[in-house]
């Protein structure tokens, strides 16, 4: 463990040498966490913008619960949604538990909050008279948050970011819903947990190495894009 | 017209006017010291806000807010103090209110923007633009609408002569073809140079309305008087 | 235009993840339901503690026992606790764990039939590798464990009740201690056996470890060694830390969805005499010896 980039080396090594393995659960890293980013940005912008321009009775209620699920640890979610969807639970004739349904379920329960809390507040960030500007060149209630959620695209993208930030890295949940099924419900992180309890830190350190270069990559291509649609 | 509106924040009526009437297809220019209520009756004019009492009548039809149809309130628009710009080209500024509507008609923005003299900055950022550029891009964003009614809030403040006779030859221009403007300003001149009728607004009451000649020349009420004669203290 | 443009990215954002995935496993793309009884490609759910799982044992065997069913096996490893709590609300099929008490306990809530033995493995007390404490080759765990107390030699523990953790109490209660962290010698961290090693490595510390897992950690934690168990299974002087292992089956009596019918062959073969010779190769070639006996521990 002296040398880390000996370590490195083997690492892409290793890599190389159980490639379909690595592949398979770095994409199914992508689906689950994608997906749940893709769920959480259909629900989470309307709600973000919701939350920032109308005020209606229970908003306060609810902008303290986003607030709260923000910090909410993911094994505490992945415990709730295993009991909603163990075969005992509520949910249990979905028969989702140890599917990536269940993985995608609680990852956006866990990215939702921060997708609407941080796009509520870039958009509370915007100049209040714009709204007003907008509405007096005839824009209906739907158009101008359309306009606002544009205006403030760089804080959406951030939202959007640190949603998926939150649980592209998580393990808490995924473990405990999905159930870390070689093949089938493994993903990037379970698998590094599995093979640090196996003793297997290079091949953890490798998987390590793949996790941080696919966020690098994500997040990177997020800045270029911001930088695109920011541009003077 | 309006009757008997009042408009309050809070516990503080900042507005309250009796009657007063606005001509269609005349220029209307709104006279008073600040904080006299004159952007809050334009924004009650655009709908913007509903009134705490009272009626407004437009075109004929009692205005039920919550229940106002978008084709009536985008038969009227605003152009504020500010610019208030979208993050985006000068062309993409003037194509707004268009889009809303869902047509784009090419010419319609190109000569929005001539008429204020930007037509050669349409591909640049909103951003870079000056105050009074910017204020040019707001007004030809509402020009290309071609709205009924025009409101204006000190659209002229704090620029430069230049700007202000290109925004002025503009409001003329419109005169001429017939929308109906409302101006709010405390430039004396101003409304000389382009309002058929003047109103004096104080402390949120109607002191008095009529034609520019009337006011101007024989004011009624000795506010009135003070204020075009520049003695009032405000 | 523009603000399209990002709608549109925004809406596709799902279906890009799911093009990306296409090739990943079967799951994603049927329906639910697939993993019932009645459905083309059965599926056993197992339960099981993580040293059956991550010493490789399962994926030595289970291909076996998948291509004689033609069912896929889906193992979840994780805490006895955990795997025994899935049985009882009816998430898995089978659950195969060390842990008597609860294994009992198991049985008698109604929640699992059919307990067979399956093999044992044992635990061993590795330690720095200048034994401060002097319990080198100690043929008692109970006596090691009494002369690190009366050094106060360091000694981490796993601490997240996992049936590691229980064995190491029930140690410590056979001299009448139940240490906690409040002794400055005595560390209960919460986490696994690899993450407790690097710890016990780090520390210069004592800890309890299966044999499997210190065989496959070894070579990362150069600072320990091997003090009380023997080289071997086979050669371990104390019995007491001999750890067996049960598969029981889950009562569909009381689940009626669980996949009662591949649980029972399952059950049957894993005891059966193949499945044990190929249980007692299981690590030879690696190591040199057996990780798991197929036997019931004596």
């Amino acid at each position: 463990m002296n040398d880390l980039l000996e370590v490195l080396r083997q690492a892409i090594t290793l890599l190389l040498e159980r490639d379909s393995a690595t592949w398979e659960i770095t994409r199914l890293s992508l689906y689950v966490s994608g997906a749940a980013l893709g769920l959480s940005t259909v629900a989470g912008l309307p709600l973000g913008a919701l939350l920032a321009l109308r005020s209606f009775r229970g908003r306060r209620l609810l902008v303290a619960l986003i607030y709260t699920g923000m910090g909410l640890p993911p094994v505490a979610v992945g415990l709730c949604v295993y009991l909603l969807l163990s075969r005992s639970g509520p949910l249990g004739d979905l028969e989702w538990l140890f599917t990536p349904q269940a993985m995608i379920l609680a990852q956006t329960i866990i990215s939702l909050p921060v997708v609407a809390g941080l796009t509520m507040t870039s958009i509370q960030g915007a100049d209040p008279a714009l709204r007003v500007q907008l509405r007096a060149l005839g824009a209906s209630p739907l158009q101008v948050t359309m306009a606002l959620l544009w205006e403030v695209r760089s804080g959406v993208l951030v939202a959007l970011i640190a949603g998926f930030g939150a649980i592209i890295s998580e393990v808490g949940a995924v473990m405990l819903v999905g159930g870390n099924i070689a093949g089938s419900t493994r993903v990037l992180t379970t698998a590094i947990v599995l093979e640090t309890r196996k003793g297997q830190f290079d091949l953890a350190l490798a998987l390590t190495f793949v996790l941080l270069a696919l966020t690098f990559a994500i997040n990177m291509g997020t800045l270029l894009l911001q930088q695109r649609l920011t541009r003077r | 017209m309006l009757r008997n509106v009042s408009k309050r924040y809070g516990k503080r009526t900042v507005l309250h006017i009796d009657r007063l009437t606005i001509h269609a297809g005349r220029t209307l220019a709104i006279l008073g010291p600040s904080g006299a209520g004159k952007s809050t009756l334009l924004r009650l004019l655009n709908f913007l806000e509903t009134p705490d009492t009272g009626q407004i009548e437009y075109d004929g039809r009692l205005i039920v807010h919550g229940r106002l149809p978008l084709t009536t309130l985008r038969e009227v628009t605003t152009v504020f103090q500010r610019p208030l710009l979208l993050d985006t080209t000068v062309w993409q500024n003037v194509a707004y209110g268009l889009r809303l509507r869902g047509r784009v008609e090419r010419e319609a923005v190109v000569a929005a923007l001539q008429q204020v003299g930007l037509d050669r900055l349409d591909r640049v950022s909103a951003r870079i633009l000056s105050g009074g550029e910017a204020q040019r891009v707001a007004l030809a964003r509402a020009l290309v609408i071609k709205p009924r009614v025009l409101l204006l809030d000190e659209p002229t403040a704090n620029l430069d002569p230049a700007n202000v006779t290109i925004i002025e030859e503009v409001i003329q221009r419109l005169r001429r073809e017939g929308t109906t403007i409302v101006i709010v300003t405390h430039h004396l001149f101003q409304a000389r140079r382009l309002a058929d009728d003047v109103a004096l607004l104080m402390d949120g009451a109607l002191i008095e309305a009529g034609s520019g000649e009337q006011i101007f020349q024989q004011p009624r009420d000795p506010r009135t008087a003070a204020f075009i004669e520049g003695r009032m203290v405000y | 235009m523009q603000l399209k443009r990002l709608l549109a990215t925004l809406a596709m954002l799902p279906l890009l993840a799911a093009c990306g995935s296409s090739p990943v496993a079967s799951t994603p793309a049927e329906p639910p339901g697939t993993a019932g009884a009645a459905a083309a490609s059965p599926v056993l759910r197992l339960a099981t503690t993580t040293s059956t799982a991550d010493s490789g044992l399962l994926d030595a065997i289970l291909p076996a026992f998948e291509a004689l069913s033609g069912a896929k096996v889906e193992v979840i490893a994780t805490g006895t606790g955990q795997a025994l709590e899935l049985g009882a609300n009816g998430d898995v099929d089978v659950v195969l764990v060390h842990a008597r008490e609860r294994e009992e306990a198991f049985i008698a809530a109604g929640d699992g039939i059919n307990r067979y033995h399956v093999m044992y493995n044992d635990f061993v007390i590795v330690g720095p590798v200048d034994d401060p404490a002097g319990i080198k080759d100690n043929p008692r765990a109970s006596a090691a464990f009494a002369a690190i107390a009366a050094a106060r030699a360091t000694f981490v523990s796993r601490g997240d009740e996992s049936g590691t953790h229980a064995k190491e109490q029930s140690i410590w209660a056979s001299i009448g201690m139940t240490p906690t962290g409040t002794l400055v010698w005595y560390r209960s961290l919460g986490q696994g056996m690899g993450e407790t090693l690097i710890t016990a490595n780090e520390l210069g510390a004592y800890t309890l470890t299966d044999r499997a897992t210190w065989l496959s950690t070894r070579k990362n934690v150069p600072n320990l060694t091997l003090l009380v168990g023997g080289a071997t299974i086979e050669d371990n002087p104390d019995r007491t830390l001999y750890n067996p292992y049960s598969v029981i089956v889950v009562n569909p009596a009381k689940h009626p969805t669980v996949n009662h019918e591949l649980a029972v062959p399952f059950a049957n073969w894993l005891t059966s005499p193949e499945t044990r010779a190929v249980i007692r190769d299981f690590g030879r070639t690696e190591y040199g010896q057996s990780l798991f006996l197929p036997e019931v521990a004596p």
